[in-house]
């Protein structure tokens, strides 16, 4: 017995907002009533750059089916460009409230953009080639970036990345709510996306590139789209990580780094949202929590990779994602049937579709 | 710059070369029988050069026999990842045996970080047997004793592994199932036999190549692979992945260049070039020197 509820579409976007808001403003209010420490706010503006840095590299690892290796790249092309440009007008923002959140919005945008710029000029070649060509093309390209920034300097002649000292005293504009506001636009862009027809061309092209394309899918274009969305919100990530930590090195976006991401979407569930941000959260939460276990991390992080392709290569979510609508419409369905059980009208029970 | 100087680091880079072009024919030959990208290749050189340290510091073995060692050390470990981590994913996508290769190689390298700490150990001292000795003078040109040794075992290894590939039943193999897997199964040759001897060949390669290394550069250190390995790779792929002359040609390209921008003062751009050469390669030929195009067949 099925009962049918449908909620129409901007009641599910009102209740996910809702839900959202809900979430943001309990976490605002714990941290008002001193439960949430600066300790603990630090930890979870951390889970927050990680889940936008997983769920980004999800749109191309888990979504289109390829395997880039060079994501730290791209957060070290926002974190840099936004930290370079905060730098830079520290003064103007500094000065009300309003051009501040302006600044930082420009900053973030900046970030992306910059990120997407170097996603297209790396996506171009890319397309050529394929898998593992793909992996090793954007392993160079991100240790390229790490090079050019650590000796830029010496080139241009004046002081830009500090090089290997690093770029220091960036404003720290990064609060949880700000962070918070950012993974929910990102989850949201990159679910819509995938939702829309864009999204299922791109899945088209990682279930059959050739197939995709005798169907008329634009594969150059989805793959470049697809790149450049995804290193936009690497770079987004990078600005908000500068924001956060306050000083740049160069050598904190070395290949391990790429790596560590890879091992959140793996772990998540390659093609899963949901798998991405509960694996981004935990991973990112677990090493704080558990003393001495830093010193494992790294040994368990690629443990996990090979025991997971080997035993559960879909990872723990698989590509099942939840949708709160689809919950709450079989909430409803099932209390609708309650009802009419209770009630003895079981001849509406089945009837609606 | 004048010519001497020229010369001389032409010499470096064939030295350097050379380890690159042992460890990019691992690269290569795995690559073209099951297409796989071995990530951990570079590490096995790491666990050859401890191995060899482990020999002469803790046993005391002679540098020779810590040599010997060293490519055992290496070949049992490229074949038992192969049966662990590669052989159950046979069937499975071309990505996760990827992230598989990825995961080994980081599990090695942070592995014998926790077991050996994070500091690279000197073997100057132990090694000092085999790279003491005279040097060639070619007018200005100064050839070290470790550059004669190092060019002259490579040359032998290449040679040897023509031979092995060209001349023998399990070399024919080989050759055989990197052509095409299936018709190879159909003829009676034992996959699973074939492609553990091409990570055994592989691998005692890069053994060797770890003993050269650290004749050169003498520590060992727990990540000192992964670059090394990655330049190798762009080695391979330099000369046509799946191609040994390729493999050869293209690590003593990777080192002759490397060598060269080193002398043009530029030594913190020498891995930024050689990324930089894989991109190129990969715009105007990705096939390299000597790669096969591959056809794809719906």
């Amino acid at each position: 017995m099925k009962a049918g509820i449908r909620l129409s579409t901007p009641a599910r976007y009102g209740i996910n907002t809702l839900l959202l808001a809900g979430l943001l403003g309990l976490l605002l209010a714990l941290s008002f009533a001193g439960v949430i420490t600066s300790y603990y706010s630090k930890v979870l503006m951390l889970a927050g750059i990680n889940i936008i840095l997983t769920v980004s590299l999800n749109m191309v690892t888990g979504y289109l089916g390829q395997l880039p290796l060079g994501h730290a790249g791209f957060m070290a092309v926002g974190a840099y460009t936004g930290g370079i440009f905060l730098k830079a007008v520290e003064d103007i923002s500094a000065s009300s409230g309003g051009i501040y959140y302006v600044m930082i919005l420009a900053a973030l945008m900046l970030s992306g953009l910059a990120a997407m710029v170097c996603g297209v000029l790396i996506g171009i070649p890319v397309l050529r080639l394929r898998g593992d060509y793909l992996a090793i093309i954007t392993l160079g390209f991100g240790e390229i970036i790490r090079i050019i920034i650590t000796n830029i300097d010496s080139v241009l002649g004046f002081k830009l990345t500090y090089g290997a000292d690093g770029l220091k005293r960036i404003p720290k504009f990064s609060t949880l709510t700000i962070v918070f506001l950012a993974v929910a636009v990102t989850c949201f862009l990159i679910h819509t996306v995938m939702k829309s027809r864009h999204g299922r061309a791109i899945l088209a092209i990682r279930d059959n590139e050739i197939a995709a394309e005798s169907c008329g899918v634009n594969v150059t274009f989805y793959k470049v789209f697809a790149f450049a969305m995804s290193a936009f919100f690497a770079g987004v990530a990078g600005c908000l990580y500068s924001g956060y930590i306050g000083s740049l090195q160069p050598s904190v976006f070395d290949f391990m780094r790429s790596i560590e991401i890879l091992v959140m979407v793996v772990l998540g569930g390659m093609g899963s949202m949901l798998g991405s941000v509960v694996s981004a959260t935990v991973l990112t939460i677990l090493p704080e929590a558990l003393r001495g276990f830093d010193d494992y991390r790294t040994v368990i992080y690629s443990l996990t990779l090979v025991l997971m392709m080997i035993f559960r290569p879909k990872g723990l979510m698989g590509s099942y994602d939840f949708s709160m609508g689809r919950a709450l419409e079989k909430l409803l369905g099932g209390i609708r049937a309650l009802l009419a059980k209770a009630g003895g009208r079981s001849e509406r029970g089945g009837k609606k579709a | 710059m004048n010519l001497s100087i020229l010369l001389n680091q032409l010499v470096n880079g064939l030295q350097s070369g050379s380890v690159f072009a042992l460890v990019a024919l691992g690269y290569s030959m795995v690559y073209g029988i099951i297409k796989l990208l071995n990530f951990a290749h570079g590490d096995i050189i790491m666990v050859g050069a401890y191995a060899a340290w482990m020999c002469m510091a803790n046993f005391g073995l002679h540098p020779l026999l810590s040599a010997a060692a060293a490519v055992v050390v290496s070949t049992l470990v490229g074949m038992s990842i192969e049966k662990v981590a590669y052989s159950p994913l046979r069937s499975a996508p071309r990505l996760s045996l990827l992230i598989t290769a990825i995961g080994i190689s980081y599990l090695l390298e942070n592995g014998f970080q926790l077991i050996f700490g994070s500091g690279a150990k000197n073997v100057a001292k132990y090694v000092a047997p085999l790279t003491s000795g005279p040097s060639l003078r070619l007018g200005t040109v100064q050839i070290s004793f470790t550059a004669l040794i190092t060019i002259g075992t490579t040359l032998l290894s290449m040679v040897a592994l023509t031979l092995l590939v060209k001349r023998t039943r399990l070399g024919k193999a080989m050759r055989a199932v990197s052509e095409d897997m299936g018709a190879a199964q159909l003829m009676g040759i034992s996959l699973n036999r074939t492609i553990s001897f091409t990570f055994a060949v592989g691998s005692a390669l890069a053994g060797i190549a770890s003993v050269l290394y650290i004749c050169a550069y003498p520590q060992a250190s727990p990540t000192m692979g992964s670059m090394l390995g990655l330049k190798a790779f762009v080695a391979a792929v330099l000369g046509g992945i799946g191609s040994i002359p390729g493999a050869m040609v293209g690590g003593f390209a990777i080192g002759i260049v490397e060598a060269l921008v080193s002398a043009a003062g530029l030594s913190t751009w020498k891995d930024g070039v050689t990324f930089a050469i894989l991109i190129l390669v990969l715009l105007i030929k990705p096939t390299g020197f000597f790669g096969r195009r591959a056809i794809e067949k719906v």
